[in-house]
């Protein structure tokens, strides 16, 4: 990363599940802890957590580079950072690509925004077989960070170092839902004296003899397990928020840093994956202004109760008989790429001979008649309330019931929509809604993208 | 509208219609010969009188060989029809046309549809491939038409235990005089707790707030109605004929409440004016609705004009749309008791008014019915096509 530029915004996105350690534990026979684990709906994935954190950091902001990481993309071969750019309507002619495999992408990723003034997307969906260590310790959420220069920065880079070593510590085959790790004090050992060699590096680029806040975040889970007490901050220090979250967990826990950091502040960010590196920060008087609208220890605060075998049955782990209804049909490649701006962008149409607004966008108006005087105007910022809505217990869906509800945006529009993370018994006419990124369903291995209705 | 009509001008003069329901044993290509020979048996005419005919089917087949292969027909102009859950009714309507044309002296309007053979529950839609946002993708029937519920009750006030009242009154009533009617799906009555204590399907629609699905097929022979006596003593005159296809507008519109369907509002107005309809609470003498859900058939009540706006649950719970009301909606019990085979539905409407009007209806019979009016609803609130017929027994 280079110096003289910084982070100009930042925000994390966390998952509105919680799973309940000790139900779970009883339900395996084991001994889980207690606490909770953050999990992500059955219709989101890393793509689609990404899309939330970016649109939240973002604000009215662009960027013209996109770094998206994770260790689970939804698609390989395809692009996934691509659905991204389009879902934040960034410009076309911008970048937009995949750093994906380790949880080190996440560093590849805010190395490559930073060294351009782009968008750093750090966005993971962990999952482990049920009774392993990554489904109690893991957790699942999205961080982004666009970077600029340092006078328009929150948070100035003022040093970098790494180190890079091949041990054997975590490891999944491609494609396979869950991986493995050798004995963990191995890796421990591996990355004591990396930590304490790029830390110390950094620190000396950087003059400082010791951070005022530390982050300390590794796929190692005895090294994530003693974060707090290898290197202290002389404020706070800590790792991950949610436990191991593959390339997203060194972004949830800078953004948790900035969350607390006072203006002047140092924060050392250590990433000890496959290697080691680190950077470090110093805020300015900025970030009082400009820190992410809810903090990440907000969002964890805040959450609904997922029941266990539920949970199971959005990983897979539990195949459950769905409604005697057939499965969607896959959502095609050219009707997908011509409705672009609407299937990702939420763009209707607007009459501009009579203000009439469209949803999807149309050629002539409903309302005058008028053909082919539409201006294009998304709503995917856009409120909206509950006109009427229903619960169908028909419907094919990997989590049924299906709730929709008739949403009317402020300004004018309307359309049918499902309500995601909803609880149908607290959804009512006048209910305020906004609109969320998810993944409707996968049919022939499509990933069918839209937008979702969301109680605010 | 600006529709003249064929008011008078043709006739049917000849109907068959299938019994409906799960028929595990016969194929869409049985039912079209079953329709057909109930027809022709008993009838002056054969198949060979007839000149071309038009053909309503949702999925049970394509094109026109759907039928001119099942009946072996010899070369003749077969027109299949798709107009949703109109096609039937499309089907009748355009065979209309062409006898009042003058094209053809003699046609046949046939709907059939087959849904027990996919092993689903409801229907199926047949989409073109699409970018995957339509919300009719993932929101089924029944709750596309739940909406009305609470829509209806919001606008009007009704409490929601009266309103679900209402509902339930629907659905005893149509299974009622389903009872009554050897050809229908279910012929028993239901118990109205029975009715109220059903598994939830979508929204507060239990199983006996939704139509049944069903096999079947139903067919009308076409002639100009100056002919008609020549075949029958007792034809039945069309009096107007409407369709209307809406522009979807509720789905887009913020000020589409969910307590009424425009397109039907403006078929029926269509069809009045072509019957020289002024008052169908008093000028038509029973109805045969698309009761597909409880609450279509609440909201049909007013948009057909057959009762005030908000008044609608009251005349319901009152009784007159009883088989012994002022005016009896779906005697022959409806979608309710035969379920929903959707391109014979329409046909077999017309089946009804053909016996009712012959004093065949048996233990359903209406006293002296002489004006009859059918509709079918295609779609679902907010984007939707509409039918509406009226037809008679006398000339003038």
């Amino acid at each position: 990363m280079k110096p003289h530029t910084g982070i100009l915004s930042y925000a994390a996105y966390i998952p509105s599940y919680r799973l309940a350690l000790d139900e779970l534990g009883s339900a395996l026979g084991v001994a889980a802890g207690r606490g909770k684990r953050v999990a992500a709906s059955f219709d989101e994935d890393s793509t689609t957590m990404a899309v939330e954190a970016a649109r939240r950091a973002l604000g009215t902001r662009t960027a013209e580079s996109l770094y998206f990481a994770t260790t689970t993309p939804a698609y390989a071969d395809k692009s996934n950072a691509s659905a991204i750019h389009a879902a934040l309507r960034l410009p076309r002619d911008g970048f937009a690509a995949d750093v994906s495999g380790s949880a080190r992408s996440g560093i590849a990723a805010l190395r490559a925004a930073s060294s351009e003034g782009g968008l750093a997307v750090l966005s993971d969906l962990i999952t482990g077989r049920p009774g392993s260590s990554d489904e109690r310790g893991g957790g699942d959420g999205a961080a982004a960070f666009l970077f600029g220069p340092t006078e328009d920065a929150v948070a100035e880079l003022i040093a970098n170092a790494s180190a890079s070593e091949e041990f054997l510590d975590r490891w999944r085959s491609p494609g396979a839902a869950t991986g493995h790790q050798w004995e963990e004090r191995f890796g421990y050992e591996k990355y004591l004296p990396l930590i304490e060699e790029v830390s110390a590096r950094a620190l000396s680029d950087a003059g400082l003899s010791e951070a005022d806040h530390v982050v300390l975040v590794s796929p190692n889970t005895a090294v994530a397990k003693r974060a707090r007490s290898l290197l202290p901050g002389r404020v706070s220090t800590c790792g991950s928020p949610v436990g191991y979250a593959g390339a997203a967990g060194i972004g949830l826990a800078l953004a948790d840093a900035l969350d607390r950091a006072a203006p002047g502040h140092t924060i050392l960010v250590i990433s000890a994956a496959d290697g080691c590196d680190a950077f470090v920060l110093r805020t300015t008087d900025l970030l009082g202004k400009r820190r992410q609208a809810t903090a990440v220890a907000d969002q964890l605060a805040e959450g609904q109760r997922l029941a266990y075998p539920t949970y199971l049955n959005w990983r897979g782990f539990l195949d459950r008989e769905p409604p005697r209804r057939p499965e969607p049909d896959r959502a095609a490649a050219p009707p997908a790429a011509r409705a672009l701006a609407w299937k990702f962008g939420f763009s209707g149409s607007r009459c501009t001979a009579c203000q009439f607004m469209h949803l999807p966008p149309v050629r002539t108006c409903k309302k005058c008649g008028t053909i082919d005087a539409m201006a294009t105007e998304s709503l995917a910022a856009r409120q909206g309330t509950v006109a009427t809505y229903t619960v169908d217990r028909l419907a094919f869906s990997p989590s049924p019931p299906v709730v929709e509800a008739v949403v009317d945006f402020d300004g004018g529009g309307r359309y049918t929509l499902e309500v995601a993370d909803s609880d149908p018994e607290s959804l009512k006419v006048g209910t305020r809604v906004g609109l969320t990124f998810r993944r409707l369903n996968t049919a022939g291995g499509v990933h069918n993208y839209f937008w979702k209705a969301r109680a605010i | 509208m600006s529709s003249r009509g064929i008011r008078d001008q043709v006739a049917i003069v000849a109907m068959g219609c299938t019994q409906f329901g799960e028929h595990w044993d016969r194929s869409a290509d049985d039912l079209l010969v079953d329709a057909l020979a109930e027809c022709f048996d008993g009838s002056a005419l054969t198949v060979d009188d007839v000149d071309a005919y038009w053909l309503g089917t949702l999925g049970s087949g394509q094109s026109g060989l759907t039928l001119s292969k099942a009946a072996a027909l010899d070369y003749k102009p077969v027109t299949r029809v798709e107009n949703y859950c109109a096609s039937g009714s499309e089907a009748f309507r355009n065979a209309c046309y062409a006898v009042a044309s003058g094209a053809y002296d003699t046609v046949m309007a046939v709907g059939v549809e087959k849904l027990k053979d996919s092993g689903f529950s409801g229907l199926l839609r047949g989409d073109p491939p699409a970018d995957g946002t339509a919300s009719e993708l993932s929101l089924t029937a029944p709750a596309a038409f739940s909406l009305l519920d609470p829509a209806y009750c919001a606008r009007y006030g009704v409490d929601p235990e009266e309103m679900r009242q209402a509902m339930t009154h629907i659905a005893w009533k149509n299974h009622a005089n389903g009872a009554r009617n050897p050809k229908a799906q279910f012929r028993s009555e239901v118990a109205k707790d029975k009715i109220e204590n059903a598994p939830l399907v979508a929204g507060r629609l239990g199983v006996f707030d939704c139509s049944g699905v069903s096999d079947g097929a139903a067919c009308a022979v076409i002639v100009r109605a100056e002919d008609a006596h020549k075949y029958t003593d007792t034809p039945v005159y069309v009096k107007g004929l409407s369709l209307v296809a809406g522009p979807a507008m509720g789905a887009t519109d913020p000020a589409y409440d969910y307590t009424s369907f425009p397109e039907v509002v403006r078929s029926a107005q269509d069809a009045y004016a072509q019957a020289g309809i002024t008052d169908p609470r008093t000028q038509i003498s029973m109805a045969e609705v698309h009761d597909c859900f409880t609450p279509t058939e609440l909201v049909l009540m007013e948009d057909l004009g057959f009762t005030d706006r908000g008044q609608g649950w009251k005349d319901v719970l009152a009784g007159d749309f009883d088989l012994g009301g002022r005016l009896p909606v779906n005697p022959d019990g409806g979608l309710k008791s035969f379920g929903h085979p959707v391109g014979a539905s329409g046909l077999r409407m017309l089946y009804e008014c053909w016996l009712q009007f012959r004093g065949q209806a048996g233990d359903r019979q209406l006293s002296a019915p002489d004006t009859a009016l059918t509709h079918n609803l295609g779609g679902r609130p907010g984007s939707c096509v509409s039918f509406v017929s009226v037809v008679g027994r006398e000339l003038g």
